[in-house]
C-alpha cells in the first residue's frame, strides 16, 4: 500500500465525488430561491443520453458536455412551468419529473444502444495527466475541474453579487420581495434551469468519463444522494464540497471492497452503505437544528402574490 | 384583459372528477403526435398501450394482476399524501415485505397450507410497517425528511434482497441463478377461478379501497389526516399530535406496501430474484395522485395504470416501442394531473387589464 495507491484512490475518490457536487451546487442553488425540485435524478438521466447522443453525433465531447447542459435545462423547465406557472405541488412534481425523465432517456436512448465513445479524459500532455505522480493532479476530465471551480464561483454569487441577493430574498421571502418589484418567478426559473444544467452535466460524466456509453438508469439513484447533501450542507457550498468527498469516499469503498475480493462483509453490504450513511449523517444534521434554521424560509411552498 | 385567478369556496367536485379523465385522453392525444414526431406510428401505439389490453378479453386478467399491488400501495399513499406525509420508498417496503413472507415460507419448509400462507402475508404487511417505521422514527425523533430517508432505504432494501437471494437463500437447484427456490404447493396464494393467473389479491384489492373509504370519512384517523394535510395550525389547536399523524401514515402504506409485496410474491411469481423488484412502489405514487388521493379513485387509476403496462408490454411487439415508453405516459398524465390540480381550486377569470385585489386572497 504505497503511493500508487493512495494516488489511484484519490483518483477514484474525485471521480465519484464530481456527478453529485454537480448536481448538488445547481440544487442548492435552486433552493435557495426557495423551490424543491425533487427531479434530480430525472435531470441527470436526460444530461447523461443527450450529453452522449451530442458526442456520438458530433464526436466533440466538449459539445456533448453543453448538449448535456441544454437537456438537463429543459427538462427542468417542464418542472418550472408546472410549479411556477400553476402552482403545482412541488414534491410531487418532481417525482413526476425524475419518472419522466428515466422514461424518456430510455427512449432517447434506444438508438445509442451498443455505441461507444473515446471517455472525455484529461486535456493535459500525456507528460502532466499520465505521469505516475502529477496526474493526481492532471489527471482529470475537463468536468472534474469545471465542478471544482463552480464551487467558488456559485459560493461568490450567492454571496456577493446583487443577482445571488435577489435569488436568495426570493428564497427567504417571496412575497417581500415581490411587493418591491422583483420578479420572483423569473428569478426562480432561471435558478430552476441552472439546476436543471448543472445535473445534467453531472448525468454526462457517467456516460461519458466513468462508462463511456449508454445504460438505462446509469445514474443509479446518484441525483438522490446529491440532494441529500444539499440538506446535509445546510445550504451552504464549503460544506457542500465536504459532504460530496464524505460520500464519494463511501461510494469508494464499495469499489474496493467488490475488486479486492477480501472483505469480511458481504459486497451488499459496502453497496448499501452510500445510502445509510446518508440518513445517518441526515439524522445527525437535522437533529441539532440549526441545519433547518439555515433552510430558505419559502422552501417548497407555493409562491401566492395577491396581485 | 389578462386571466385572473380567483379561489373558490370550495373545491371544484367538477373539476376533482374531470381533470383525472382529461389528464388521460390529452396524454394520448400528445403520444400520438409526439410518436409521429419521431417515427413511430402514434395512432397505433397509443391504441395498444391504452385500448388494446381492454378490447381482448384475455388480457383482463394480465391487467388485475397488475392492478392489485398497485392499487393496493396507492391507497396508503394516498393517505400519507392527504397528510403531508411523502413515503416515497414504497419500492423498498414492498421488496421487505416479500422477503419477510420469503423468510416465513422458507422457515415453514415443506409445510403448507393456508395457515402458512396467512402467516406469510402478516409478515410481509409487519415487514413494510417495520421498514416504514424507520423514516417516522427518523422524522418524529430527529426531524429527518422522510422524503430522503424513506427513498434511501429503498436502496438498501434492494441490496438486502440481492444479498439473500444471492447467499442464504439461493435455491440450491437454481442452476447457480441469485433467485429464492420456488414456494411449495400449500404456500401460495389460491387463484380465484381455476386455469387463470387471478389470485386471491386480486379480490383483496376490489374490497380494501370501500375498506379505506369508510374509514377515511367516517373513523377520527380520516379526520385528523384530512385536518393535518389541510390546515396544519388548525390541527394542532384542535389537538391533534403531528407526530401521531406522521407516525401512522408511515405505518399504514409502508403496511400497505408490505401486502403488495408478499402478494405478488405469494400469489404471482411464487419465488424472488433480482428482477423483483419492479417499479410498483413508485408508479403507485402516480396512481394515488391520478385517484385523487381518493380510495375510490385509487383502484380506478390503478387499473388505468395497469392497461398501459400490459399495453405497453403489447407495443413492445406491434410498434416495437421500448418498455420504458409505457413509463413516460405514466409520468405525463401524473404531470396533467399536477398541472390540472389548480382548476380544482381555481376558477380562471379573464379581467380588465388594470390590477386589482379580489377580496378573499
Amino acid at each position: 500500500m504505497g503511493a500508487d495507491f493512495i494516488i489511484a484512490a484519490i483518483i477514484t475518490v474525485v471521480g465519484l465525488t464530481t456527478p453529485i457536487l454537480l448536481a448538488g451546487i445547481g440544487e442548492l442553488v435552486v433552493e435557495k430561491s426557495g423551490v424543491l425540485n425533487l427531479g434530480v435524478e430525472g435531470m441527470m438521466l436526460t444530461g447523461a443520453i443527450s450529453g452522449f447522443a451530442v458526442t456520438v453525433i458530433t464526436g466533440n465531447p466538449w459539445a456533448g458536455v453543453i448538449g448535456a447542459a441544454i437537456g438537463g435545462a429543459l427538462a427542468s423547465l417542464l418542472f418550472a412551468v408546472l410549479v411556477l406557472q400553476l402552482n403545482s405541488n412541488q414534491v410531487a412534481t418532481g417525482l413526476a419529473l425524475t419518472i419522466f425523465g428515466t422514461g424518456l432517456s430510455s427512449l432517447l436512448g434506444l438508438s445509442f444502444t451498443g455505441r461507444i465513445v473515446a471517455p472525455f479524459l484529461s486535456v493535459f500532455p500525456a507528460s502532466l495527466s499520465a505521469d505516475p505522480i502529477l496526474k493526481v493532479i492532471f489527471g482529470y476530465s475537463p468536468i472534474v475541474y469545471f465542478a471544482l471551480l463552480m464551487v467558488p464561483l456559485t459560493a461568490w454569487f450567492l454571496k456577493s453579487t446583487r443577482a445571488g441577493l435577489i435569488l436568495r430574498a426570493v428564497g427567504e421571502n417571496d412575497l417581500s420581495a415581490h411587493s418591491i418589484g422583483y420578479s420572483v418567478r423569473r428569478v426562480r426559473y432561471a435558478a430552476i434551469a441552472f439546476g436543471g444544467a448543472m445535473a445534467g452535466i453531472g448525468g454526462c460524466y457517467f456516460s461519458l468519463v466513468i462508462t463511456p456509453m449508454w445504460a438505462e438508469k446509469m445514474t443509479a439513484g446518484r441525483g438522490w444522494i446529491a440532494l441529500a447533501l444539499v440538506v446535509f450542507a445546510g445550504w451552504r457550498m464549503g460544506r457542500l464540497l465536504a459532504g460530496a468527498y464524505f460520500f464519494g469516499i463511501l461510494m469508494a469503498l464499495e469499489l474496493y471492497a467488490k475488486a479486492s475480493g477480501f472483505s469480511f462483509l458481504p459486497s451488499q453490504f459496502w453497496a448499501a452503505m452510500p445510502y445509510i450513511m446518508t440518513v445517518v449523517a441526515l439524522s445527525f444534521i437535522s437533529s441539532r437544528g440549526t441545519a433547518g434554521a439555515n433552510a430558505p424560509a419559502c422552501l417548497g411552498k407555493p409562491f401566492l402574490p395577491s396581485t | 384583459m389578462r386571466i385572473k385567478l380567483e379561489k373558490r369556496r370550495e373545491p371544484s367536485m367538477l373539476m376533482l372528477v374531470a381533470t383525472p379523465v382529461a389528464s388521460v385522453l390529452v396524454t394520448m392525444l400528445i403520444g400520438i403526435v409526439v410518436f409521429d414526431l419521431i417515427g413511430i406510428k402514434g395512432f397505433r401505439a397509443v391504441v395498444d398501450i391504452f385500448l388494446s389490453p381492454l378490447l381482448a378479453s384475455y388480457k383482463w386478467q394480465d391487467v388485475a394482476v397488475k392492478a392489485a399491488p398497485l392499487v393496493i400501495i396507492a391507497l396508503g399513499l394516498a393517505v400519507g399524501n392527504r397528510a403531508q406525509v411523502w413515503n416515497i420508498g414504497a419500492e423498498g417496503q414492498y421488496v421487505i415485505g416479500a422477503l419477510c413472507a420469503a423468510g416465513v415460507a422458507i422457515g415453514f419448509g415443506t409445510i403448507g397450507g393456508p395457515v402458512v400462507v396467512v402467516l406469510m402475508v402478516a409478515a410481509g404487511i409487519l415487514g413494510g410497517a417495520a421498514w416504514a417505521a424507520i423514516p417516522a422514527w427518523l422524522r418524529t425523533r430527529f426531524s429527518v425528511n422522510e422524503i430522503l430517508s424513506s427513498l434511501m432505504l429503498t436502496y438498501v432494501a434492494l441490496q438486502v434482497l440481492s444479498y439473500l437471494v444471492g447467499g442464504p437463500w439461493k435455491d440450491p437447484n437454481g442452476r447457480n441463478f441469485p433467485a429464492s427456490a420456488p414456494l411449495g404447493d400449500g404456500q401460495t396464494l389460491p387463484v380465484l377461478f381455476a386455469g387463470s393467473t387471478v389470485h386471491l389479491g386480486v379480490a383483496v384489492a376490489i374490497v380494501l379501497p370501500f375498506v379505506f373509504w369508510y374509514l377515511m370519512k367516517r373513523s377520527v384517523f380520516g379526520f385528523q389526516v384530512r385536518v393535518v394535510g389541510s390546515a396544519p395550525n388548525a390541527a394542532r389547536h384542535g389537538g391533534f399530535d403531528g407526530k401521531q399523524t406522521i407516525w401512522l401514515a408511515l405505518i399504514i402504506s409502508g403496511g400497505m406496501a408490505g401486502l403488495a409485496g408478499s402478494m405478488e410474491f405469494a400469489g404471482v411469481l411464487h419465488k424472488i430474484d433480482l428482477g423483483f423488484p419492479s417499479g410498483y412502489g413508485f408508479t403507485a405514487i402516480i396512481v394515488s395522485f391520478l385517484g385523487r388521493l381518493n380510495p375510490i379513485g385509487c383502484l380506478i387509476a390503478g387499473i388505468v395504470l395497469a392497461v398501459t403496462y400490459v399495453g405497453g408490454q403489447m407495443a413492445q411487439t406491434t410498434v416495437h416501442i421500448p418498455n420504458s415508453t409505457a413509463g413516460i405516459f405514466q409520468a405525463m398524465m401524473l404531470f396533467f394531473i399536477l398541472a390540472s390540480d389548480i382548476l380544482v381550486r381555481y376558477r380562471i377569470r379573464l379581467v380588465p387589464s388594470a390590477p386589482q385585489l379580489v377580496a378573499g386572497e
